[in-house]
């Protein structure tokens, strides 16, 4: 062959992506210079910087990664590959509220399948789907080490213990009408941007903060009681007993194969590597 | 039946042994105040009254076991690192739990993060090293929130930073948050993970106590071994060796889960079973009779009701054909599909992969298209052999243990539960109603017992 079929575009390299404005830029650089002087290596400072940027735009976008490169003298394919390592990097703009169900065995066998479903169902969104609204984007999560207060929903990593189809859809509700949530544990709610600052290191600065919710959950306590001799109450009353009622739940689960609950198993579009994706160059940063 | 039925035997307060927990339901348990007020920080004066290499020998006559699933001599870790090697040596501590169904150190760290940051100066002390790190995996907000009160805490009390209490020992904490991904709980995946790259395990040897962080000598240990040391320090190795068993020796985190009366955190000698904290916590939920238990997560082989009376304990479970892994006791009833769970838990592995082995990029992923097909009734009989067969190619024949953890609920499922499969597939589907295995599935009768 010595012709390119007609209509085929070989294509042009991506283009460098563009700045942060000068203040941003300014801002983001001493931040960094904090985080970077937490570690012997200054190449460690990476996964908290990238929350850090993920804290300027809500997720990780080109420029975010650009500038991890030039602070800490890698190449943007080395911080791209650790970018796209780490579930908990966004690569697409997301809502202010990240709704993770947890539908690993256990909360899901407990009824996180259901809750997952019924959400999915509730808000018309799909897994990494994110409301009209722009304020909640639902996805499915794995094992967050609170099985005994399972099913557990996760809210910008902050815990919803022992929840119910009902308390779900209650909880999205008031999230996207704008209400004070709190977990069962964990601090008042703040956006994800703000989560993720916390994530970069910087410790969060809201007074109660650290001490709300109180201490250990109950479930943490219930070994502790029957060893003082306390607990006869909890024998009789489960705390799962005092949450909310739910109707029975009649419909059986049988996922299709097309939504799968592990269909993010699949290869993912990743924003820098396609230009064509919504969170591509067009759609980000600064405008 | 509301009642709790009788306990035989002996009563909670005697199996029990609440140490680390003793103190959850204080106000502000988190705080260095309440900590102080439960002879907080005294394990560290003892500690640093004595030679670190004393206190390596004295740790490792305690008996103390890595409780992050492994089971190895904490003490015998310490003294692998090379002294006067004039390199840097580190301290990392694995706080990235996040093996399906362990869920005792983010408990632990939420009530007690004070514990975990004296056993950490007290080994720093011990292996030289004045730089230590937590890597707390990033999903759980809330308790790096108390890590980072808890260390600002320390600093300013004079237990971090320079010439800590007068003895000389310098010593920085960092807390850092991962960013999600199951692989950086292995110990070298969790390294490159810190270093700033992708998690992926590295071939040992070496190994981090000769090159670890940043090529320089390493240990990494898992939190509720470090912070258990301040213990055994402060109340003594024949106090701890007075619990458990002799290889076994001290007390630990159960973690109860899943289809049971009172799921939650029991603290106790290494060795008690299944049945005795069943028995003491109500049993399963009302109505219902155990089907298959993890002894330590989803990586350790599954056991079924024959296995009631194993001691957990390293050797107890091992003997019974699992492991004791991080007592993560995820309890399933009669209700639960074992083909169901288990395909969720392949998915998972598949899912944390990192790629870096053919065996468990292609395994885990071939697992999952057969499980699949089973479960949603287009399996064969072949099927199930095959799933034997692409077990036994991944398990022992994968870079780390991922692949190892990934093999063990199907070869446990097929052996306890295969004629489970085999209905899969002659009957074209799976048999159970998931909703009868939700948490409110019984809640109408509970609430007329209840009245």
């Amino acid at each position: 062959m010595t012709t390119t079929p007609e209509g085929v575009s070989l294509g042009m390299p991506q283009l460098p992506a563009p700045d942060y404005p000068d203040d941003v830029r300014a801002r983001l650089e001493r931040d960094a210079a904090e985080v970077v002087a937490r570690y012997p290596d200054s190449r460690s400072a990476l996964l908290p910087l990238l929350h850090l940027v993920q804290s300027e735009e809500g997720h990780v976008t080109r420029t975010g990664m650009r500038f991890c490169a030039e602070v800490l003298g890698l190449t943007t394919a080395e911080v791209t590959a650790v970018a796209t390592f780490y579930t908990m990097y966004r690569r697409r703009p997301s809502g202010d509220y990240q709704v993770g169900v947890c539908t690993n065995t256990l909360c899901a066998v407990m009824g996180g399948d259901a809750i997952f479903e019924a959400l999915q169902e509730h808000l018309s969104v799909g897994n990494g789907e994110t409301t009209d609204d722009g304020k909640v984007t639902l996805e499915h999560i794995e094992c967050n080490a609170a099985c005994d207060f399972a099913p557990v929903v996760m809210v910008n990593w902050e815990f919803f213990d022992n929840q119910t189809v009902d308390s779900a859809k209650r909880l999205v509700d008031d999230l996207r009408a704008g209400v004070q949530v709190e977990p069962t544990r964990g601090a008042p709610l703040c956006t994800f941007k703000e989560t993720a600052r916390i994530l970069a290191g910087f410790p969060d600065e809201r007074p109660g903060a650290v001490e709300a919710t109180g201490g250990a959950g109950p479930a943490s306590l219930v070994g502790l009681r029957l060893a003082k001799g306390e607990a006869g109450t909890a024998r009789v009353v489960h705390p799962r007993d005092g949450g909310p009622h739910d109707e029975p739940q009649d419909t059986v689960h049988e996922p299709s194969p097309g939504e799968h609950l592990s269909s993010h198993d699949a290869p993912q579009e990743t924003s820098a590597s396609d230009p064509a994706h919504p969170s591509g160059p067009t759609a980000e940063e600064g405008e | 039946m509301t009642l709790a039925p009788e306990i035989k035997g002996t009563s909670p307060e005697k199996l029990l042994a609440p140490v680390l927990s003793a103190f959850w339901d204080e106000d502000r348990s988190w705080t260095l105040d309440v900590y102080r007020r439960h002879d907080g920080y005294e394990g560290l004066r003892k500690a640093l009254a004595m030679t670190p290499d004393d206190l390596i020998a004295y740790v490792k006559e305690s008996g103390l076991r890595g409780r992050g699933g492994a089971g190895f001599p904490t003490g015998m870790k310490w003294q692998f690192i090379p002294q006067g090697d004039g390199k840097p040596h580190y301290l990392v501590v694995n706080a990235d739990e996040s093996e399906p169904g362990t869920c005792k150190d983010i408990p632990l760290l939420f009530a007690n993060p004070h514990s975990l940051i004296e056993g950490i100066v007290i080994a720093c002390y011990a292996i030289r090293s004045s730089h230590a790190f937590i890597y707390l995996r990033g999903e759980v907000v809330p308790v790096l929130r108390r890590l980072h009160e808890a260390v600002r805490e320390a600093y300013e009390a004079g237990y971090l930073g320079e010439n800590i209490l007068g003895s000389g020992l310098d010593l920085d904490l960092t807390v850092h948050a991962g960013a999600g991904a199951y692989i950086c709980g292995e110990e070298t995946a969790l390294l490159d993970s810190l270093e700033g790259r992708r998690g992926q395990p590295r071939l040992r040897p070496p190994f981090p106590a000769v090159e670890g962080l940043y090529a320089c000598p390493t240990v990494v240990n898992n939190v509720e071994s470090i912070a258990s040391v301040p213990a055994i320090l402060h109340r003594g190795k024949e106090w701890f060796r007075s619990m458990g068993s002799e290889k076994s020796p001290g007390f630990t985190l159960y973690s109860l889960s899943g289809h049971v009366a009172s799921p939650g955190q029991y603290e106790a000698p290494l060795g008690i079973t299944l049945r005795q904290l069943l028995e003491m916590s109500g049993g399963m939920r009302p109505g219902h009779r155990l089907k298959f238990w993890t002894p330590g997560g989803s990586s350790t082989p599954m056991f079924t009701d024959e296995h009631l009376d194993v001691p957990l304990d390293y050797e107890g479970v091992g003997a019974a054909g699992s492991m004791l892994g991080t007592k993560a006791l995820q309890c399933f009833d009669e209700t639960t599909c074992v083909v169901r769970a288990v395909t969720r838990w392949t998915e998972f592995y598949a899912h944390e992969s990192c790629g870096k082995c053919t065996p468990c990029r292609e395994g885990t992923y071939w697992l999952v298209q057969l499980l699949r097909d089973i479960e949603a009734g287009k399996g064969v009989m072949s099927d199930l052999d095959k799933l034997n067969d692409i077990a036994d190619n991944i398990n022992g024949k994968s870079f780390c243990a991922l692949g190892d953890g990934a093999a063990s609920p199907i070869f446990s499922s097929l052996k306890y539960f295969r004629e489970e499969y085999e209905d899969h597939i002659t009957g074209r589907g799976c048999p159970f109603d998931p909703a009868r295995s939700t948490a409110w599935a019984d809640k109408d009768k509970h609430a007329e017992v209840n009245a």
